[in-house]
């Protein structure tokens, strides 16, 4: 590539000429709520301190869909930001386009290939190049649970998802709400990945990554449309279009036993003054113990002018992997720092179980991608293979069989 | 508005005067002027645009790859496109409806010369000094099932008081009508209470000479006379259910699943939400197609009538 290989001269250029250089680093992000803003000013006051202009770029709104927005419509007027909160995919298309710039230097420097695990590192790759800094991982496929609410309806905490359905009976009969939910797309799709990766990872694999067309039409999978229909009648009446924190503090006050939702759930019972182990537990979704289901948050970087913008892009960059940041925004955010070895002494229990998992599934095959959060397919295939997840969840009328069929012709019409 | 500059210039020459143009003769086409260009590219030009992504298979950003109307075919093939234009239809159809006959009656009522007319006009026309995101959210918390109006109705004692159409996936766009009827059905009032107020009280007179009685004046005499009203409400009306957008993303956001979207919400998703940007200009371009099934008829009954002036 032309672009790379230009981008790649400059910025050998501008580093060579003048590491010290201060420069603006405009960041278009949506860390907006509470605990992210504390996270993204943590960089902040970095850059600043290291001489660089911050020019902050905040765009609310919880998925990002209205950044995402801005961010073209920037692009389009060849005015993009020196850096952006993407992630996954989007990554590459962005690279298609020719936007991106190369940041190998700052990654050699930095010896990012060995800190960061090759699923972290390849994600912030186009075409062989770094393009992208990781700031944290989630695990997406976590059950969060009130003990005492297990305790009162006498009931255990469910491995499997057969085990769920029966728990979960109880619960209901206990009257508590067994499964607090949100009844928003991401949401459904949320769990609806839960489910789907108890079948395994292969099947998981093949279903949302290579898209299979005999994965997605086949039995496992009418049997994940009718577990995830099973839940339907545990969650409450008003779960339509609620939010995915209103839902944790139904489990946080004891009104509802579990919810299905990655870790930033735990920044709600964190802010709500509660104890990891003692007033909420955490445990992997049923059947999905050895898994890890990631979403790794990240901010590319636009190609911009100026020796001294460059320079302070380029140190954006290296200060985001480095030990600190990557502590103190993960403390703040809930996730697990995107580098190995990392001191783990003030992460919570959640957190270290967590690493572990994170470190072991790497190995096992087991640490994939979250469809449900953008890390594995683009956003066409994504929105379409919701889209029939949410009808599904909602409908009484759809069978699992005719379920199957519609995703498997949604997935191809999209994939086009 | 060209138009009408341009009358009003030839007629200037007709009238005698020397074909040379003076200051005053310009002046209305230079103030004229910018408005006319920020209409033509914002509006026209954009419009042409997006006709033209319709046609290519934009994804992220705009190209130019044609591919003819593949992008219609995949959009009335989408399933979500269908549920979206029926939902349309009947939203539409029972917003328009109910707001015109609810706005009526509560004109004529009005018009009794009851006390504290003031007080009670501004109370119905209240809401629609509200945005619809917020009537939106406000009537998300009363229909919610957990804590809105079923809760009250069961803590008073109807213990089997159910009302959880939010939440029921063949309901759920009534609340929408519900949610935009209570916001716009005091504005149809206000046209139709200023319609009123100009028909003329001598025929009316005439009319209970004749011995007609209330129910009959207004049937055969006042009514038919505002039939302009009539016209200008339901094209209001009818432009506000197409273009239908926050009150669907405040008060349920599509769902349940995505049985409450409008072409709206549709056009929105695709073309900035999952980067298919053909496909939602062509929905786009369905949704002018339906803007302009009512302004064409309007349009040419204004300027039929015009003439015959």
């Amino acid at each position: 590539m032309k672009k790379i290989a230009f981008g790649l001269s400059t910025v050998a250029l501008s580093l060579a000429a003048a590491t010290a250089q201060a420069g603006e680093v405009e960041v278009l992000h949506w860390w907006t709520s509470g605990g992210e803003a504390a996270a993204i000013n943590v960089l902040k006051q970095e850059m600043t301190d290291a001489g660089h202009t911050w020019k902050d770029f905040a765009v609310a709104g919880g998925g990002g869909e209205s950044a995402m927005t801005v961010l073209k419509s920037r692009a389009i007027a060849g005015n993009p930001p020196a850096s952006a909160q993407i992630k996954g995919p989007t990554i590459q298309e962005w690279g298609d386009l020719g936007f991106l710039t190369n940041l190998d230097d700052v990654a050699k420097q930095g010896d990012w290939d060995s800190v960061l695990p090759s699923v972290v590192s390849s994600a912030m790759k186009y075409d062989g190049h770094y393009v992208a800094a990781p700031v944290n991982v989630h695990r997406v496929n976590w059950m969060w649970a009130n003990p005492e609410v297990f305790k009162k309806a006498g009931a255990s905490i469910p491995t499997t998802w057969d085990q769920f359905i029966t728990e979960a009976k109880k619960i209901k009969a206990a009257g508590y709400t067994p499964l607090a939910h949100g009844g928003q797309a991401w949401q459904d799709a949320t769990l609806f990945e839960a489910i789907a990766l108890a079948k395994g990872s292969k099947f998981y694999n093949s279903a949302f990554l290579s898209l299979s067309d005999d994965t997605l039409r086949s039995q496992d999978m009418i049997d994940v449309f009718t577990t995830f229909k099973a839940m339907r009648e545990f969650v409450d009446p008003g779960f339509s279009g609620r939010d995915w924190n209103i839902a944790t503090s139904m489990v946080i006050n004891g009104e509802a036993a579990m919810q299905i939702m990655g870790d930033w759930a735990k920044g709600e019972f964190t802010a709500a003054g509660k104890k990891a182990g003692i007033d909420y537990v955490c445990y992997p979704a049923p059947g999905t113990s050895g898994q890890f289901t990631f979403n790794i948050d990240s901010l590319a970087m636009f190609q911009v002018d100026g020796d001294d913008a460059q320079a302070a892009q380029q140190d954006l960059a290296r200060l985001i992997l480095e030990p600190k940041f990557q502590e103190t925004f993960n403390l703040n955010k809930g996730s697990i720092p995107a580098r190995l070895n990392m001191p783990r002494d003030k992460f919570d229990t959640c957190a270290h179980a967590s690493m572990d998992a994170f470190l072991a599934s790497s190995t096992t095959g087991d640490l994939l991608p979250s469809y449900a959060h953008g890390m594995a397919v683009n956003s066409m295939v994504q929105g379409a293979i919701n889209d029939v997840v949410t009808n599904f969840f909602n409908s009484e009328s759809i069978t699992a069989e005719e379920a199957v069929d519609k995703l498997a012709r949604a997935v191809k019409a999209a994939d086009m | 508005m060209t138009t009408k500059s341009a009358n009003s210039g030839s007629r200037t020459t007709q009238s005698g005067r020397p074909a040379r143009l003076s200051l005053a003769d310009w002046m209305p086409k230079l103030v004229m002027a910018p408005t006319v260009v920020t209409t033509i590219v914002c509006i026209y030009g954009y419009m042409i645009w997006t006709a033209v992504l319709s046609f290519t298979n934009s994804r992220m950003l705009p190209t130019y790859k044609f591919v003819g109307t593949a992008q219609y075919e995949r959009l009335f093939d989408n399933d979500r496109w269908l549920v979206a234009l029926s939902n349309l239809g009947v939203f539409g159809g029972l917003f328009i409806l109910i707001c015109l006959v609810l706005g009526v009656m509560l004109a004529i009522f009005l018009d009794q010369k009851i006390r504290a007319e003031g007080a009670i006009r501004t109370i119905y026309l209240y809401p629609m000094a509200i945005s619809f995101i917020v009537t939106g959210t406000a009537w998300k918390w009363l229909l919610n099932p957990t804590n809105g109006i079923e809760k009250m109705m069961i803590e008073l004692g109807f213990e089997d008081f159910r009302f959880n159409w939010l939440s029921d996936p063949d309901m759920v766009v009534y609340c929408l009508v519900i949610a935009a009827v209570w916001q716009a059905s005091g504005f149809v009032m206000a046209l139709f209470l200023a319609g009123l107020r100009g028909v003329d009280g001598e025929m009316i007179k005439a009319a209970q000479l004749d011995g007609a009685g209330i129910f009959t004046t207004y049937r055969r005499i006042i009514l038919p006379s505002l039939k302009p009203v009539f016209f200008s409400a339901m094209v209001i009306l009818s432009h506000i259910a197409i273009k239908s957008f926050d009150l669907v993303a405040s008060l349920t956001n599509g769902g349940p699943g995505y049985s409450s979207d409008l072409p709206a919400n549709f056009m929105y998703t695709h073309a900035f939400n999952r980067s298919q940007m053909g496909l939602g200009s062509a929905s786009a371009m369905v949704m002018l197609g339906c803007v302009l099934a009512i302004l064409i008829p309007y349009l040419y009954s204004e300027l039929r009538g015009e003439r015959h002036e």
